[in-house]
């Protein structure tokens, strides 16, 4: 901190005062309002923050947020400060108070929204940059996946003195990486095809095997990993097999588990020192989290893009446990609900199935065509009472399940 | 790893290779010289089977176009059509002898690449030539016309199977769209939702779909167009889910009158409807 020009200083002691006046006052959780007002005082602070510190970015559309609790959770197995942006504010505002919250810390985790990678890697010249996978997610907001890739894939070309640690099964993440001076690539598995049929290299049509994939045209495969993922256990990179047995659910979680071993390791951190701070995480920013409400346990996914709905589906009890689906269409959401029928829906045929939220109706005709059986509700509470048995699993998609969290008390 | 997919390809041991259909999945007719084979028009109660063909998901289908191909089935099912689906993949043949081709979204290079291979493979033109019912959204409803803008907005040729040329605009479209279906179709007002950059002129072959009432559209006040039993629109993906009338019209046009549905098969879909053109209206 004391290395911090002055109007920096300034700028993160009035940004940090924010923070807390946001938390006291219920506002927020704080993560965002120092950033915004720091940075109006000083524009550069997220460049100075990050200074001198070992970054990780980490990107991708879906497990940002987990995988950066687990890269955080396997670097404390070196003991020292770590800072990071634990609750998925991942905007230059967002970023720069993560890291003005913890001054001293020697090392940042960082999430960083896809968009804005090639900015923060500019600005804060990370060690290592994780990228998860790409796939269609708010496609009103954002440009084209591939023009996104292509993006990536400039940046990282030219980010010569960062290790790029890189999901080699998702095709256009390959793409991307592939530009990159150094890169690690860990096999973590992709479930969603839907978006890399065509090779990101020259658009003719995918091969894949259980090997991986290739472009049958120009030739672009799968790179040779370092890192797998094979059912529950990891196989490091000197080919010693780890068995995972983490708290969180599903093979989404799998997968960012391997990615932060990956990091740790680089950093020092050993699998054997990491594992056992992964698997004491046990939520994530609500993901995940079990409530109790009326006598029965509520255990609540967050998933915001087709992608997404396939791992919640991977993890939700097993059938005929009754579901709630919430959806809403706000800003953060993605104003379009189209990927709605990118969804397959039949997996829940045979589970009492509940719908909520904004645009309750576009899930209605979605079921419906589905031959899905479903109930309307209005509310978390509404679905709770109606639930047979003990346990409601909800999937809801990000501003229908924030609501849903204010609804049962921000449990953490 | 354990292959448990739930996607799209739900029952797929592998989703590339099941994708991969025989490449014609019904024999080709004699050549029909572009005419009609009314015999061959499936009906309620008829034998034939609603033979509907999607082309190339594997290339166009950003926005849940799905729900086209789920829409029409479940419409034709519920009056007693029975009905076959084909997925047809940018490296197969595009069988010509299907009743209704659904052509999506997509991206501009897959888009390009589409319409290359629809070119030089000749199928789906076949099929409109002899009367087929093609029903196109947003990126594929370019690839029908003449020409369209590439990544760089340069021109690039399209199937011209519909009298239209489109462009690149000067900013993105995306949002909600509303829209006055020409009154000789006899579809309720369309309501869907809109993301591009094109810009679409209508050649004296077509006509425009609808007038606009909120939205974007074909950029000069028109949205989408038709020609006999070709027809294109930018309310892109699952267009039909909201917009029913319109799957009926496409269902009519490939079998003829169809019975009205049961209205409390059309409740969901109206309430939706009756939703969004109120949310538009405010």
């Amino acid at each position: 901190m004391s290395k911090l020009p002055l109007r920096a200083r300034l700028a993160t002691s009035i940004g940090g005062a924010a923070g807390r006046v946001s938390r006291l006052t219920g506002r927020g959780d704080g993560s965002v309002i120092g950033g915004v007002l720091g940075l109006r005082v000083e524009p550069d602070l997220l460049r100075l923050l990050a200074a001198g510190r070992q970054i990780v970015l980490v990107t991708g559309t879906n497990g940002k947020t987990t995988t950066t609790r687990l890269i955080t959770a396997a670097l404390g197995a070196l003991g020292q400060g770590v800072a990071s942006n634990a609750f998925g504010a991942n905007m230059e505002a967002g970023l720069a108070s993560a890291l003005g919250r913890s001054p001293d810390a020697p090392y940042a985790v960082l999430e960083v929204d896809e968009r804005y990678l090639p900015a923060v890697i500019e600005m804060t010249r990370p060690r290592v940059v994780v990228l998860l996978n790409l796939s269609r997610d708010q496609m009103d907001r954002a440009a084209e996946l591939w023009l996104t890739a292509r993006r990536w894939r400039e940046a990282l070309a030219s980010a010569a003195s960062c290790l790029v640690i890189a999901n080699a099964d998702d095709p256009l993440v390959a793409w991307a990486a592939s530009a990159a001076p150094r890169v690690t690539w860990v096999a973590a598995g992709q479930h969603w095809h839907e978006d890399s049929w065509c090779c990101p290299e020259c658009g003719s049509h995918l091969r894949r095997d259980e090997l991986g994939w290739r472009c049958g045209e120009c030739g672009f495969a799968k790179p040779p990993t370092r890192w797998v993922l094979s059912n529950d256990a990891v196989i490091d990179e000197s080919g010693q097999m780890w068995e995972l047995s983490l708290t969180l659910p599903g093979r989404a979680n799998r997968s960012n588990a391997l990615v932060a071993l990956a990091v740790g390791c680089y950093f020092g951190a050993t699998v054997e020192q990491a594992l056992p701070r992964l698997r004491q995480v046990s939520s994530v920013a609500g993901r995940y989290t079990q409530v109790q409400r009326q006598g029965r346990t509520v255990r609540l996914l967050l998933a915001k893009n087709p992608a997404g709905w396939l791992e919640a589906f991977d993890v939700l009890t097993p059938s005929p446990g009754p579901v709630l689906l919430a959806v809403n269409a706000q800003t953060p959401d993605g104003k379009d609900t189209s990927w709605l029928w990118d969804v397959d829906y039949r997996v829940l045929l045979g589970r009492p199935v509940f719908i909520a939220g904004e645009r309750r109706l576009d899930l209605a005709v979605r079921l419906e065509a589905d031959r899905v059986p479903f109930k309307l509700v209005d509310g978390i509470d509404d679905a709770v009472g109606q639930v047979p048995g003990t346990e409601l699993d909800v999937i809801a998609n990000y501003t229908a399940f924030q609501q849903i969290r204010a609804t049962l008390g921000r449990a953490d | 790893m354990p292959d448990e997919r739930v996607g799209r390809h739900a029952a797929a041991p592998d989703a590339c290779e099941t994708l991969i259909l025989p490449a014609q999945p019904w024999p080709d007719e004699p050549q029909d010289n572009g005419k009609l084979a009314p015999e061959r028009r499936p009906s309620a109660g008829g034998a034939g089977k609603l033979r509907l063909v999607w082309v190339y998901p594997d290339l166009l289908s950003t926005y849940g176009d799905r729900g086209n191909l789920l829409v029409l089935t479940r419409r034709a099912e519920l009056r007693g059509i029975e009905v076959e689906a084909t997925e047809v993949n940018s490296d197969q043949h595009v069988p010509s002898q299907g009743d209704i081709y659904l052509l999506g979204g997509g991206e501009d290079l897959p888009q390009i690449l589409a319409a290359n291979r629809l070119r030089s493979d000749g199928g789906l033109a076949a099929a409109a030539d002899r009367g087929a019912v093609v029903f196109a959204v947003c990126a594929g409803y370019q690839v029908l016309g003449h020409k369209f803008g590439g990544v760089e907005g340069e021109p690039v040729t399209g199937l011209g199977i519909l009298d239209i040329s489109s462009g690149r605009g000067e900013r993105r479209g995306v949002g909600e769209i509303v829209a006055d279906v020409d009154p000789v179709l006899g579809v309720p007002r369309l309501t869907g939702f809109e993301n591009h950059q094109g810009v679409t002129k209508i050649g004296r072959g077509a006509k425009p779909l609808a007038r606009v009432s909120q939205g974007v559209g074909n950029g000069d006040g028109t949205e989408g167009a038709y020609a006999g039993k070709v027809l294109g629109t930018y309310l892109h993906g699952p267009a039909l889910a909201r917009n029913p009338g319109l799957a009926d019209l496409l269902l009519s046009w490939a079998v003829g009158s169809l019975e009205p549905l049961d209205p409390e098969a059309e409740d969901w879909a109206s309430q939706l409807r009756a939703e969004r053109l109120a949310a538009t209206a405010g």
